[in-house]
């Protein structure tokens, strides 16, 4: 029995070049990994127990599609349907092929086309005729499970908002190359099996042979004919299909399942484009749950979202304006599907792009230095909102803390607004010179206000000493009952600033703080899912009016229900959202200030606060 | 009720216009919400640039309408309805008056400076602006730090809450150049040891005489005027303050330090007045100001017919543009009721 015919060979050649192509790309990104991660690949490797928590990630991921469940039914209905139904048709397929070969050895192509090959046997197993039956049943209805998440994919190209979305990516060549061999495979099939059931009049299961009949009996052409050219259809489309994938989105498939172990072995992103940053770039599926969430949309901004910088980044065209043109605000990644950092990668291509003249800080020296119990670095953003600093001294006075004013005359950034940029080795300096500050005041806190500042210190720093967000800070002193606090009877609500929420999750501590003194409301979308002010550093691309619809934007949602108040932690957001000046806007230590009953306050004014002056070399002109 | 007019705000342009159309024999009311006519100006001690005194210019006006026109005082206008031709504008406490046509002259506001919060107005004891020092001057009270001390440097600071994207308001309110180069002069002529600066982006002298002044406080008064933008202002344990800025000219950050700041504030549009306009359909600018029909030959007319609009709802203005603005207004009105409509 020669089980081979011509047409086959679009289909295994094209199989044969889509295995080479995904081993050589996947031998290159692992080995482009940085040497630490790689060290982490092998024994990861090695170890069982590690690769069955991948194997289980991959099957709740990558077939069933538990995360888009749960964004959307009728979207994890349709990934999963194409993703579990031709996996298990696979699957399937091959051992029910082994039924009829009787061998285990079976040349790739013979399961997928096995219809055309087993057509006019009768086999009979072991004398049970309910094999055959049930085989031919279940491929059956698996086809009709993918051809039902078919429907519902052309449904959402049509009728995206059936699935929650509003836009849908715009797609490139080969996507929609790949995309149509794809969705003309299943239908290629039916009609390659109807028909070959149909002229035999028998093979078929509940779907294909009724129809294979119906058709033998309404095309008036000869049915053998017919079939053979559907087969050859079939094989084409599969062949085409195979070749274009890893140039199309659909390289995802096969990617995410390498990023998933990647990542259940301790991989993370890294500072500098890796062999990781490669497998999440070809993990990204455009299945554009990030576009409708991206603010920069109110802005009128619609070729920089998550999706289509990810995709530049694959095609290696991204531009120096396209990586700089995101808040870096993190929503994206939040819903992202497939876990893909695209924060950390806008980052990477910053760095990587970084051009123009750069300033060099590398002249700032400190000499003299006191020390106390809390050191406090008000940031540079705190200067221009010295309310925020005249309530945290003021605060910390009554607790009775003794405190340094790190940056009281003079600001001496943190350094991540020149990392946002790319900068990151003009940032080194400053950070260094920061870094001496803080150690050689030899206190137990460091305390900022803010939150641009917090995440630098605690990501960058690597300092031996506690590190607080000022809402933090001010939390324990309430606890500790060392600032006493009357309630205000506001009705507040909270804006959760990107730094402090998704950046370093705090996300309870403020409401903590808040709800001991005022009333605090829930907003529409908060935490992990809060809105940017629209005043990010991350973002170098947008004019004034621009950031000005993002920031009317979210405050249309925080203003949804009323409060009378808009509390924030960040003197970024206070100063984005007060320039509207829609609602009055207050940071957590002006509202606990203000909650002090006014007698401590007088009372403690001994004050407990160290003065201090570091003297800087680069003396600013005064006069 | 034959030829009459309402007129809304009784500040320079309010009066003025009331005051010409009067005169022309129109049935005028007038509405004035505060107990004392003269608007912004009835704050203000000696105007710019010949340092007259304000009184002289509002008790002019003040003649031209006490006793002439129908004046109601001490409440506002809440709601103007437009109705077949006739206007008709409610005050706060229900009184209802009619007119054939209407004159908006509701004027500004001052930008509040604690917006601009790294300047520390409202933070800091001793940053005021241009508008309390006005007070100051007017009540004879002298110059001094909250705390009582003869100030020996004061810094003037340009532009606050105008030609700043930070704050939304990309526009000159035009009056504040010269009114600090007014200031900065009598604060020297009252403290004459005491040090004057004036932090500024450019200095904006267009008037008659205004270049004059200027090059009098230059040379006669010795106030240095420095290039430069203000950044921030910080506080010192003395209530002294810290002013950071970039000479621009210069390329330098400088700092300094004075006993009083004052910030020349800017003119934003009245916000008590958003929602009846709204009703209206008036047309506002960018800027937020009210946006004439024509800007050249009509700049005084609204779309809707026999409503006018007169001074600083416009945008900034000085007292002598407001005064001839509304003059103009009153001849469109005159005209307007004389017409076949
Ligand atoms: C600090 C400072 C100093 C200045 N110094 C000078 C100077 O020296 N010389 C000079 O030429 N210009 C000066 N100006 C400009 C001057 O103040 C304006 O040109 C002038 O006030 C404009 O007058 P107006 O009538 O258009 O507006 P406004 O003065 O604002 O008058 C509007 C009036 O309408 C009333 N009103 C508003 N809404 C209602 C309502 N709904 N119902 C009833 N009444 C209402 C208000 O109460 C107000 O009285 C200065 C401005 C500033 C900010
Ligand atoms: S980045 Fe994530 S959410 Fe956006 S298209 Fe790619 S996979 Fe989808
Ligand atoms: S980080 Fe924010 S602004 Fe940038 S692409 Fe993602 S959602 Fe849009
Ligand atoms: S008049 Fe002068 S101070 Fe006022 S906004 Fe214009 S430039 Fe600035």
């Amino acid at each position: 029995m020669i089980n081979f015919n011509l047409f086959v060979l679009p289909f295994s050649l094209g199989l044969l070049y889509l295995i080479l192509k995904i081993g050589k790309d996947w031998y290159k990104w692992i080995t482009t990994l940085s040497p630490v991660d790689k060290v982490k690949f092998t024994s990861g490797i090695r170890n069982p127990i590690q690769i069955l928590i991948s194997l289980k990630e991959v099957f709740f991921e990558v077939l069933i599609h538990r995360k888009m469940w749960k964004r959307n039914p009728l979207l994890g209905y349709m990934h999963m349907s194409f993703a579990l139904g031709w996996f298990l048709l696979i699957v399937l397929g091959n051992i029910e092929s082994r039924f009829y070969s009787g061998t285990h050895l079976n040349a790739p192509y013979y399961p997928i086309f096995l219809k055309f090959f087993i057509h006019d046997k009768l086999v009979i197993f072991f004398e049970v005729y309910a094999v055959p039956r049930f085989f031919r049943f279940i491929m059956d209805l698996l086809l009709l499970y993918i051809l039902s998440g078919l429907l519902l994919a052309f449904l959402k190209r049509k009728k995206s908002k059936w699935f929650g979305m509003k836009q849908v990516t715009r797609y490139q060549l080969t996507d929609h190359v790949a995309l149509t061999t794809l969705w003309l495979i299943f239908p290629m099939r039916l009609l390659a099996e109807s028909f070959t059931a149909g002229y035999y009049g028998s093979g078929g299961g509940f779907m294909t042979q009724p129809l294979g009949n119906f058709l033998t009996w309404i095309v008036p052409l000869p049915t053998d004919l017919v079939a053979y050219t559907m087969w050859w259809g079939y094989s084409l489309v599969l062949g085409i299909f195979f070749v274009t994938l890893p140039y199309s989105r659909y390289m995802h498939i096969p990617t995410e399942v390498l990023l998933i172990f990647f990542r259940n072995f301790g991989i993370k992103p890294k500072k500098w484009y890796s062999g990781y940053s490669d497998t999440e770039v070809h993990s990204c599926s455009r299945c554009g749950v990030c576009l409708d969430i991206c603010q920069m949309n109110l802005a009128g901004i619609h070729d920089s979202q998550a999706v289509y910088f990810i995709r530049d980044v694959r095609d290696k065209y991204v531009s120096e304006q396209i990586s700089r043109k995101c808040l870096v605000c993190g929503r994206c990644q939040e819903v992202c599907p497939v876990g893909i950092h695209s924060d950390s990668l806008r980052l990477i291509k910053r760095r990587e792009l970084s051009s123009g003249q750069d300033a060099d800080y590398s002249f700032v020296s400190v000499s003299t230095v006191r020390t106390a119990e809390v050191v406090y670095f008000s940031g540079c953003m705190s200067h221009l909102t010295p309310s925020i600093i005249r309530s945290m001294k003021g605060i910390m006075e009554v607790a009775g803390v003794s405190y340094l004013h790190l940056d009281e005359n003079r600001s001496i950034c943190c350094g991540r607004p020149l990392m946002l940029a790319g900068k990151d080795r003009q940032a080194h300096d400053l950070v260094e010179f920061n870094k001496k500050l803080i150690r050689d005041a030899r206190a137990g806190i460091l305390v900022t206000s803010c939150p641009i500042c917090y995440r630098v210190f605690k990501e960058e720093y690597n300092l031996p000493i506690r590190i607080q967000h000022h809402a933090q800070f001010l939390l324990e002193l309430v606890r500790s009952g060392k600032i006493p606090l009357q309630s205000m009877h506001r009705r507040i609500i909270y804006h959760d600033p990107c730094d402090l929420g998704r950046g370093s999750h705090v996300y309870e501590a403020p409401r903590e703080l808040l709800g001991k003194f005022s009333d605090l409301l829930i907003s529409k979308e908060e935490k992990n899912n809060a809105l940017c002010c629209g005043g990010s550093l991350g973002m170098f691309e947008a004019d004034h009016q621009q950031r000005d619809l993002m920031t009317n934007g979210a405050l249309d949602s925080l203003l949804t229900f009323g409060p009378e108040i808009l509390a924030t932690s960040c003197p970024l957001c206070k100063k984005t959202f007060g320039k509207m000046n829609r609602v009055p806007v207050k940071d957590l230590a002006e509202l606990v200030f203000e909650s002090i009953p006014d007698g401590r306050i007088r009372s403690a004014s001994g004050s407990v606060s160290v003065p201090f002056h570091p003297e800087l070399s680069s003396e600013a002109e005064s006069i | 009720m034959n030829k009459s007019t309402i007129v809304v705000g009784g500040g320079i342009a309010g009066m003025t216009a009331a005051g010409e159309l009067s005169r022309l024999g129109v049935e005028v009311t007038l509405v004035e919400q505060e107990q004392i006519s003269g608007g912004h100006a009835a704050c203000w001690d000696r105007l710019f640039p010949t340092r007259r005194p304000a009184e002289e210019v509002i008790s002019f006006l003040r003649e031209q309408t006490d006793s002439k026109v129908n004046t109601f005082s001490g409440r506002p206008v809440t709601e103007i309805l437009h109705h077949e031709s006739m206007f008709t504008a409610t005050l706060s406490d229900g009184t209802i008056l009619r007119g054939e046509s209407l004159v908006l002259a509701t004027g500004y506001d001052l930008f509040d400076a604690s917006r601009k919060e790294e300047y520390g107005y409202g933070i800091y004891d001793n940053v005021i602006t241009s508008a309390e020092l006005e007070g100051w001057f007017k009540n004879h009270q002298p110059v001094r730090t909250k705390n009582g001390r003869i100030p020996s440097r004061v810094a003037f600071i340009h532009c606050v809450g105008s030609r700043d994207e930070k704050v939304g308001n990309l526009y000159c309110s035009k009056v504040c150049c010269i009114t600090g180069v007014k200031q900065a002069i009598e604060v020297k002529e009252a403290l004459p040891a005491c040090d004057v600066y004036s932090f500024y982006m450019d200095l904006r002298m267009f008037d008659r005489n205004f270049e004059e002044l200027y090059f009098e406080a230059q040379k006669n008064y010795g106030i240095n005027f420095i290039r430069g933008r203000l950044s921030e202002c910080s506080e010192n344990e003395d209530h002294t303050l810290v002013v950071k800025t970039e000479d621009t000219l210069t390329g330098k950050p400088m700092k300094m330090i004075v006993d009083l700041v004052v910030l020349l504030v800017g003119f934003v549009p009245r916000s008590q007045n958003t929602q009846m306009l709204l009703k209206l359909k008036l047309i506002t600018g960018n800027d937020g100001f009210l946006q004439p029909e024509d800007e050249h030959n009509g700049d005084n007319l609204t779309r809707i017919p026999g409503l006018f609009i007169t001074g600083a709802v416009k945008g900034p203005v000085t007292i002598a543009n407001a005064v001839a603005d509304a003059r103009a207004t009153a001849l469109q009105v005159y005209s307007f009721l004389h017409s076949n409509r």
